[in-house]
């Protein structure tokens, strides 16, 4: 068998294939916190939560209206975008004025209620949301099983990421968003709707967040607790990839998983640290972020 | 940054210390009596996070940085002192300094990283390296993983008081609690406190007046980790247990929200906080994940129509009575 | 005015002490069920466990020497820190006479601590560690339904017998997943296997992909899954997503209950080996209990952790009856004393570590071709005597027992 420093090949692939569908997650829930915060300025504590609804909804769009997993993958981000905007038009916006820190304070609240009613309502041991019929099985690579299904998030991600880039990068309205942020009193006096323009940017950005639910229920359970543990090492995902750039966010968050994939072979107890580790290593060298600017 | 503590200025004006002292008095009197009429357990917790939360106020209130991950320091004083408690049988006068000299040199550690950026970063980054530090706990032996370090000793006090007993015990942590209170009322208010609230008000002026910025945050940040690792060594000792929730992001989240409902950058705001904190925690012990809803509404309200906090309240008309609160 | 409060102060503190010179403490014996109400062992303990005690104290007749018994119930969620708080405020504050429930071991031993300082009972039925008869064993503390050494007694042996000599561990990364992992391994080494590995899992853990590919890589025959509740059901589910149980690997579940098997479904489980100290099916007093049970918990037959608290509590109250008190050391002693006999331990014995000795089972999960009905899931193979099943009593380190 080839083995790598010790370790067998097909190991490191392995992990390295599982670190890559892990980083699809980060990638997309910083991709929507980027989106946001480039906008608004604000840090959606909730994000977490509003991924954990997506799952939720999915859930309860199959078990209430027999509503199955396509369906749930068009509705679910749909219906959380809903919720997301609701929040957006009636608290967020009175916050805009003040401090940064109390609409971070107020999505953190946000949260913790988010995650106590779900927990009131159907505990915490996870609700089991079965793999779609066509994308069960899976491929056997040589070097490990790969369920279909997870090749799958890691397109679909893949997909959703630089859709959103092109259309950011490359579109009239991906310009105007991006003027918007730069200076929104002259995007205003251009005839914009400025406020109209922030609340769909937040509605797309919790969309992004509960697709990747809708993606993650077949994989973890359905879990009110799933998007709280999950936000944090996205945020120092962010943190490393630094906001400047929607890009950035992207190719951090599926670099980190695969970091984390390698971690998992080579020390497994380290794995759930080095992501932080290399915020600090980060911090130290470049603390606006691999792909940030500083002002 | 300049938005949150608006109470803190109620202070400056001059205030005539009788009321002052008599209100200080009438507390202290209350907190001896405290004990015989209420659940001594209770009322521990209740002031291991007051402390906890005042000294998180030390960074939010006088020196403008909002971390979320004050539990890192909380807790990994709570280990400490169980481990030194427990295993190396170390009585309660050296353990609970092992536990804060700790927690300052994490604080050192994780304020050298912290302090390179401002506001929201320096919030996520803070929550970041706090999740570290909760790993470490899932991992590190001497933690025990999810079992925490259990049974620990709360010893003989100065080879003296038995500590054991629940009254004797309050009585240690009271006196504790006012010992870190009164220190931390000194650091706001010695020189040192003033350039901090310059710094927090207008950072770059307080570069241009020549004040080596960054020194001064860290010495807060060290100072408060401190007293939030004397606070969490204390909790260790009085729960006889140091475990997983202690380093918990709820934790570091909690201690916020005992700030910003008691009243930022105020002296007894933090505690009154914690005080209503732990009596929802109490009363909604046995009803599941009540206490997680209730404090985000609470998160909620306060934010959006309540951001100078119960003692913020109420100070403007303690201070017409001359009473600083 | 502070003369007034000292004044009132002293009058609750001399009121209190009055209450200690009867006989029973507030004039009530309190049964405490502090269990997992919500979380990963909700199913298996929970509600299930509060009913299983009320069941016991109606069965008792709600009644003890004419003193009322009353029960109350708390979520410790798998937490020590709120196990031992809660325990702390239940026996200083509010009367609470004996602790029941008390799955996951973290909690368990936590519990242990504040209940040996107290000197209060308390009774173990949901926990594995043998911590709580050996190290952390107490006078007033007893452990019930089951224990790791059973079950990798039990599992092991059987496992190893039928060929499956090679092990790779999946371990809960706590007191319980790694004492179950260190018991079996014994047992596999002691009957002529190997052990070629072991990963630890934290605790209710969502995605198993990485370790389980780690066990395939390790080529054991047989993947041991030393944790419970919702973690071996997920590891059991993904190691069919990924193709581990066709690749011609077994899994042998170390601890599954009843309700693990219900929410897997037969399909999946069938031909699964396992030890249990209580199957509902088993003869006519156990599915006497189980009928009753399952009208008042919609359906859901009793766990092997359920049947035990109904056993435990209905101990505690014989004890409580010829103690004449509900003083915890004198009330222990009783329960030292007096056998076990009932549907769920018809000959059992109560050591001196605390541990509570009875036969085990080693059954096997029906095909669904073999279930005749709902919870039909269990072939029972053989009856594992309680002096071979537990850790014998010259083994405990527990410095109760004389040697």
């Amino acid at each position: 068998m080839t083995t790598v420093l010790g370790i067998p090949i097909q190991v490191l692939f392995g992990q390295l294939l599982l670190g890559l569908i892990n980083g699809a997650f980060y990638a997309v829930l910083s991709l929507g916190l980027a989106l946001i915060f480039g906008l608004l300025n604000i840090i959606n504590f909730a994000h977490g939560a509003l991924y954990m609804m997506g799952a939720f909804a999915a859930w309860l769009l199959l078990s209430h209206a027999g509503i199955g997993y396509w369906g749930a993958l068009v509705l679910a981000p749909l219906l959380v975008a809903g919720i997301g905007i609701a929040v957006e038009r009636t608290m967020l916006s009175r916050l805009y004025k003040l401090d940064h820190l109390y609409s971070l304070l107020l999505t953190f609240g946000l949260a913790l209620i988010a995650e106590g009613v779900f927990r009131q309502l159907y505990g915490i041991s996870g609700l089991p949301y079965e793999i779609p019929a066509s994308l069960r099985g899976g491929w056997n690579l040589g070097f490990m099983f790969l369920p279909v299904y997870r090749g799958w998030v890691v397109m679909a991600s893949l997909i959703l990421c630089l859709g959103t880039w092109i259309a950011i990068e490359k579109t009239r309205l991906g310009a105007l968003l991006r003027a918007a942020t730069e200076n929104p009193p002259l995007v205003q006096a251009f005839g914009v709707n400025v406020p109209r323009l922030v609340t769909a940017t937040y509605g797309f950005g919790v969309a992004v967040a509960a697709l990747a639910g809708v993606l993650a229920a077949p994989i973890y359970s359905v879990n009110p607790l799933m998007g709280s543990n999950l936000i944090i090492t996205v945020f120092a995902v962010v943190v490393i990839g630094g906001m400047g750039s929607i890009l950035g966010s992207i190719v951090t968050g599926f670099l980190l998983g695969l970091v984390e994939g390698l971690t998992k072979v080579f020390f497994p107890q380290g794995a759930a640290t080095v992501v932080f580790v290399v915020m600090a290593i980060v911090l130290l060298v470049k603390p606006a972020g691999l792909f940030g600017r500083s002002n | 940054m300049t938005a949150l503590p608006a109470a803190a200025r109620h202070r400056q004006a001059r205030i005539p210390v009788s009321r002052q002292m008599l209100l200080v008095l009438i507390l202290l009197a209350a907190a001896l009596a405290a004990p015989f009429a209420v659940y001594p357990v209770f009322l521990m917790k209740g002031l291991c996070y007051g402390l906890f939360a005042t000294a998180f106020d030390l960074l939010l209130g006088f020196a403008g940085l909002l971390s979320f991950g004050h539990a890192a320091f909380f807790g990994f004083a709570a280990y400490v002192t169980a481990n030194a408690a427990r295993q190396w049988g170390w009585p309660p006068e050296l353990a609970i300094p092992c536990g804060v000299a700790a927690a300052a040199a994490l604080g050192a550690a994780f304020g050298w990283l912290a302090i390179r950026r401002q506001g929201i970063y320096f919030a996520m980054i803070t929550l970041a390296l706090a999740q570290m530090m909760y790993f470490v706990a899932v991992e590190a032996p001497f933690t025990h993983g999810e079992d925490g370090i259990q049974g620990v000793p709360r010893g003989l006090l100065f080879g003296l008081f038995d500590l054991s007993n629940s009254r004797t015990m309050y009585y240690f942590v009271l006196a504790v609690f006012v010992l870190g209170l009164a220190f931390l009322h000194r650091v706001v208010h010695s020189p040192f406190g003033q350039v901090l609230k310059a710094i927090r008000d207008n950072e770059p002026r307080a570069v241009s007046l020549g004040y080596r910025v960054e020194r001064y945050k860290l010495v807060a940040f060290v100072l408060s980790a401190g007293m939030a690792g004397l606070a969490g060594s204390v909790k260790a000792l009085v729960f006889q247990l140091a475990s997983l929730g202690d380093v918990h992001w709820h934790a570091s989240g909690e201690v916020v929200l005992m700030t910003l409902l008691g009243g930022v950058g105020t002296l007894f705001g933090p505690t009154v906080g914690a005080f209503v904190v732990v009596t929802i925690q109490d009363v909604f012990a046995e009803a599941g994940s009540w206490v997680t809803i209730i404090q985000g509404a609470i998160f909620v309200i306060c934010v959006l129509a309540f951001r100078r906090g119960i003692v913020g309240m109420a100070a403007p008309w303690l201070a017409r009575r001359g009473i600083e609160a | 005015m502070l003369k007034r409060l000292f004044i009132a102060a002293a009058a609750v503190a001399l009121s209190a002490g009055a209450a200690y010179a009867q006989p029973y403490s507030d004039g009530k014996v309190k049964i405490g069920v502090l269990t997992d109400l919500s979380g990963f062992y909700s199913d298996l303990s929970g509600k299930g466990s509060v009913e299983a005690a009320k069941m016991a104290v109606e069965d008792f007749g709600g009644k003890v020497n004419g003193i009322p018994i009353e029960v109350v119930a708390a979520d410790h969620q798998n937490k020590p820190d709120i196990a031992s708080a809660i325990a702390r405020k239940w026996y200083d504050a509010e009367g609470v006479d004996a602790i029941v429930g008390l799955v996951n071991s973290g909690a368990g031993l936590a519990v242990r601590q504040v209940s040996r300082e107290k000197g209060k009972i308390d009774i173990n039925s949901g926990a594995g560690s043998t911590a709580l008869t050996n190290a952390q064993c107490s006078r007033t503390g007893f452990h019930w339904a089951y224990d790791v050494y059973a079950l990798a007694v039990g599992t092991g042996n059987a496992v190893v017998k039928e060929g499956g000599d090679t092990w790779y561990f999946l371990t809960a990364d706590y007191a319980f997943g790694h004492d179950l992992e260190k018991q079996t391994a014994k047992v596999v080494i002691a009957d002529g296997g190997k052990v070629l590995g072991e990963v630890a899992h934290p605790q209710n853990s969502s995605d198993f992909s990485s370790y389980l590919l780690q066990a395939q890589a390790s080529k054991a025959k047989i993947i041991g899954l030393a944790n419970a509740g919702g973690d071996t059901i997920n590891a059991i589910k993904q190691a069919k997503e990924f193709g581990i149980t066709q690749g011609g690997q077994k899994l042998a579940g170390l601890l599954v209950f009843i309700s693990d098997v219900h929410a897997l479904g037969l399909d999946t489980a069938q031909g699964m080996l396992l030890t249990t100290s209580y199957y509902w099916n088993r003869d006519e007093a156990s599915r006497a209990f189980a009928k009753r049970f399952a009208a008042r918990m919609g359906g859901r037959m009793p766990t092997m952790v359920q049947a035990g608290v109904y056993s435990s509590v209905l101990h505690y109250l014989k004890a409580v009856k010829a103690a004449k008190t509900d003083e915890g050391i004198k009330v222990a002693d009783e329960m030292r004393a007096m056998p076990v006999h009932d549907f769920f331990a018809e000959n059992g014995t109560v050591r001196p570590d605390g541990l509570m000795v009875h036969d085990m089972y080693l059954a096997e999960v029906k095909s669904p071709a073999e279930s005749k009905g709902p919870w039909d899931y269990y072939k029972i193979l053989r009856t594992i005597p309680g002096d071979q099943a537990f850790m014998p009593l010259a083994d405990s380190t527990c410095p109760l027992v004389k040697k």
